[in-house]
């Protein structure tokens, strides 16, 4: 195995344990001669001056005219925003949403624009707190417009929705009806993962069930290369013709940013780096820490890694049509991510963090375990997964029996009802996904209360599709009980010793054992040696 | 293929009244004045005793509580009855409660109404959301005046079970895909026949158990997400 890229380490006899994610605690981890760690890349330099950045992008749009020749005094505009899902964990004041708005309610005020309204573009997200809606907008723009003209998507709002048309492919679109019966729709919007950003916006953020089911499905994640690369993934084609609908029917102005990796603060910088490379007083405090959180109580734990927002900085910023925006965004996007690996593993390690885009302030509960590992970690891929076909996953994570029952209710009941009866994605959007979706109690709750739409568990499950039907294994070390990796078809291991035998056990002779060492998030970026491509496609043709 | 139903409990979970109310504008509204201030000072002189059976049994809580309307013709009951929905439900009716039962219609649900109080008012209300059917208490007349007495059976507590086992035999429900909402610890047993229990503003008691038995938890008195004054 050749290392081709800094970020890419392998274990050698000198190397120190690596310490990696379970959950919000931090293990210390002897990983075999010859283990492949990839890190993630050190964060890009900021832009020097983001207010002035985003006054550029406005001025100087791609493949779209400037905003201010699009304003005319008396229109009405709607300005959607991208939710508090991204970037993970939140970032510091100001939030890149906020550095953007501002201007673009001063552009709009300049040319008598007075009918102006703000969208959490939540989909089936649980609703923003008033408190994480004025952390995004900026408290200048919250006092001016919440409660009235900032508010969050309603997605089963009776006559909140207004039907667009249909895409030659048969997707019915509708999307919210004041942002279709407004003269322009102005979308703010936070690119973390390529996954994020483009069509997606508008035709996730703000539409509801009806257009929904259409792309959200087990039949389009399998059609997926990767979800997380927009050019093989079915899900962003059909966003694209979603996109393009809504965008021939309503005149759309994007505004995409995005960040770079730099998620942990002075005090806990560390983490994201080469255990080799840490100072003597890093390693110290590192071990402090990793003993500090065994011994502190959870919700302790998780408050010191959620209370102190991300200092993540603002690297790039475009403005005008969707498609010329969003790959711009997306160029800068896959230069901070993307992390060059030659050859795919048969082992891979991901360690779970405490967070995910679906549990802001919340447990990360035994479903979004799942969906963390044979979802996004899974496909943060470019090229190939990093996961040679039939390989074993080993994820570490305590897999607790913890559901928020405020965010999560309809989380509880598809996890101990639906999966112990099955996991096939395909049977359970056809046999339960309907009646849950239209669940009136759950639907309450997502209106009036903090919920996750009841159809957004399957949602995950589907995310996580593609991993369990590439992957032969998955082998949870840390579980503090058997039965939640039962139910999710995972097998469990005491120690990453223990849980690298098993994986041995069905893996080819001297495995490839690679360590995907998030936080901060990272792409790997593989590519297959040509001997192995020509033996793969050889081995194709003959099947 | 069998239907499903969702039973609501009414006072406190989809309106926020209680029995006392009605029973009040019925007692204050006599022919006479004076007839009016017997019947409250009667009432009032049986509350510990009320107030005892409350605690002990709803059922025989409702039939004290029930047994005050003794004498009172069957036309002024009728016609009180308009006055009691309009001045005492309908200005209570919960913000979300018309939108909850019009999304059960949608999801093709039974909407069944299911109360202590009495049937005279809460038909009107019934009628204002959209229910299909109410299971209420009757009152039993003899000679076009009101005995005190209830009919058979009394809708109370671990009775409410019992008639939406057999509502649901009848109408052909299937009680495991159901719902059920209440907001009282009284109505465990109604909550726990069907195969989706939930609670409206549930009393610490019920909120408890919910939360152990991971029942959902709603309060429809809130404006939605996208509206002025959401949370």
């Amino acid at each position: 195995m050749t290392v081709s890229h800094p970020c890419v380490v392998t274990i050698d006899h000198r190397s120190k344990p690596r310490v990696l994610f379970s959950g919000d605690q931090l293990v210390e981890v002897d990983l075999p001669v010859g283990t492949r760690v990839i890190y993630p890349k050190p964060p890009m330099e900021p832009l020097p001056n983001p207010a002035a950045a985003v006054r550029y992008a406005l001025s100087h749009p791609l493949d779209s005219e400037p905003l201010h020749a699009k304003l005319r005094p008396g229109m009405k505009v709607t300005i959607a925003i991208d939710d508090l899902s991204m970037p993970l964990p939140p970032m510091r004041s100001p939030d890149c949403r906020q550095l953007v708005l501002e201007p673009v309610i001063a552009m709009l005020d300049d040319y008598g624009v007075e009918d102006i309204e703000l969208i959490i573009a939540t989909a089936f997200h649980r609703p923003m707190s008033e408190a994480e809606i004025r952390h995004i907008v900026g408290g200048r723009t919250f006092e001016r417009f919440w409660p009235d003209r900032l508010y969050n998507h309603d997605a089963e709002r009776p006559g909140g929705l207004k039907y667009l048309g249909t895409t030659e492919d048969g997707i019915e679109v509708e999307i919210n009806r004041r942002a279709a019966e407004s003269d322009l729709v102005i979308y703010v919007n936070l690119t973390f993962v390529p996954m994020n950003g483009g069509h997606k916006s508008l035709g996730t953020g703000l539409v509801g069930y009806r257009t929904l089911r259409h792309h959200h499905n087990p039949q389009t994640i399998r059609e997926c290369g990767s979800y997380m690369e927009p050019k093989r993934s079915a899900l962003s084609a059909k966003m694209d013709r979603v996109g393009e609908l809504i965008e021939s029917k309503v005149e759309v102005f994007h505004i995409e940013t995005t960040v770079n990796n730099r998620m942990f603060a002075g005090p806990l910088e560390f983490l994201s780096r080469n255990e080799d490379d840490l100072t003597h007083a890093e390693e110290r405090a590192l071990k402090a820490l990793v003993r500090s959180l065994k011994l502190l109580p959870q919700p302790a734990r998780h408050a010191i890694f959620t209370r102190v927002p991300a200092p993540y900085e603002m690297i790039a910023v475009y403005a005008g049509g969707c498609e010329a925006v969003h790959a711009a965004i997306l160029e800068v996007v896959h230069r901070q991510l993307c992390v060059p690996v030659e050859g795919q593993a048969d082992i891979v390690v991901f360690p779970i963090p405490y967070i995910s885009p679906y549990n802001v302030g919340a447990h990360l509960n035994p479903l979004l375990v799942s969906v963390m590992a044979e979802g996004y970690l899974f496909n943060l891929h470019r090229g190939a997964p990093l996961l040679r076909e039939g390989g074993t996953i080993i994820l570490l994570h305590p897999c607790s029996d913890k559901f928020d029952r405020d965010q999560h209710p309809a989380y509880v009941e598809f996890f101990h009802r639906l999966l112990p009866q099955t996991r096939d994605a395909m049977e359970l959007h056809k046999r339960f996904e309907r009646d849950f979706a239209a669940n009136p109690a759950y639907i309450q709750l997502y209106r009036t209360g903090k919920a996750y739409h009841p159809a957004h568990p399957f949602y995950m499950w589907y995310w996580g599709e593609n991993g369990r039907r590439y992957r032969s294994r998955v082998i949870v070390v840390g579980a503090d009980n058997e039965y939640v990796p039962g139910i999710l078809g995972y097998e469990t291991a005491r120690t990453m010793d223990e849980a690298l035998r098993m994986a041995r056990e069905t893996a080819p002779p001297d495995p490839d054992i690679s360590v995907f060492r998030i936080c901060p998030v990272l792409m790997a970026d593989v590519t297959i040696p040509s001997d192995t491509a020509a033996e793969a496609q050889i081995v194709g043709e003959a099947k | 293929m069998a239907t499903v139903a969702a039973y609501f409990d009414v006072d406190g979970t989809l309106v926020g009244s209680n029995l006392l109310g009605p029973t009040w504008v019925y007692l204050s509204n006599q022919a006479h004045p004076r007839q009016s201030l017997m019947r409250v000072g009667r009432a009032l002189l049986s509350g510990p005793a009320m107030a005892f059976a409350e605690l002990r049994d709803r059922r025989l809580f409702n039939e004290m509580l029930f047994s005050h309307f003794r004498g009172m013709s069957r036309d002024r009951i009728r016609v009180l009855a308009e006055e009691v929905f309009e001045d005492m439900l309908r200005p209570r009716i919960f913000l979300g409660a018309s939108d909850l039962v019009q999304r059960c219609h949608d999801a093709g649900q039974r909407v069944v109404l299911v109360t202590g109080s009495l049937d005279c008012y809460i038909q009107p209300l019934a009628e204002h959301l959209g229910a299909d059917h109410v299971i209420a208490n009757r009152l039993e007349y003899k000679e076009g005046k009101a005995t005190g007495k209830l009919l058979r059976p009394v809708v109370a507590g671990p009775e409410k079970a019992g008639l939406i086992v057999k509502d649901a035999h009848a109408h052909g429900c299937d009680l495991s895909r159901s719902f059920a909402y209440s907001d009282s610890y009284s109505d465990v047993p109604m909550l726990s026949v069907v195969g989706h229990p939930a609670c409206i503003n549930p009393d610490k008691r019920l909120a408890r158990l919910a939360r152990a038995y991971d029942w959902p938890i709603l309060d429809i008195d809130q404006p939605p997400r996208g509206s002025a004054g959401a949370p």
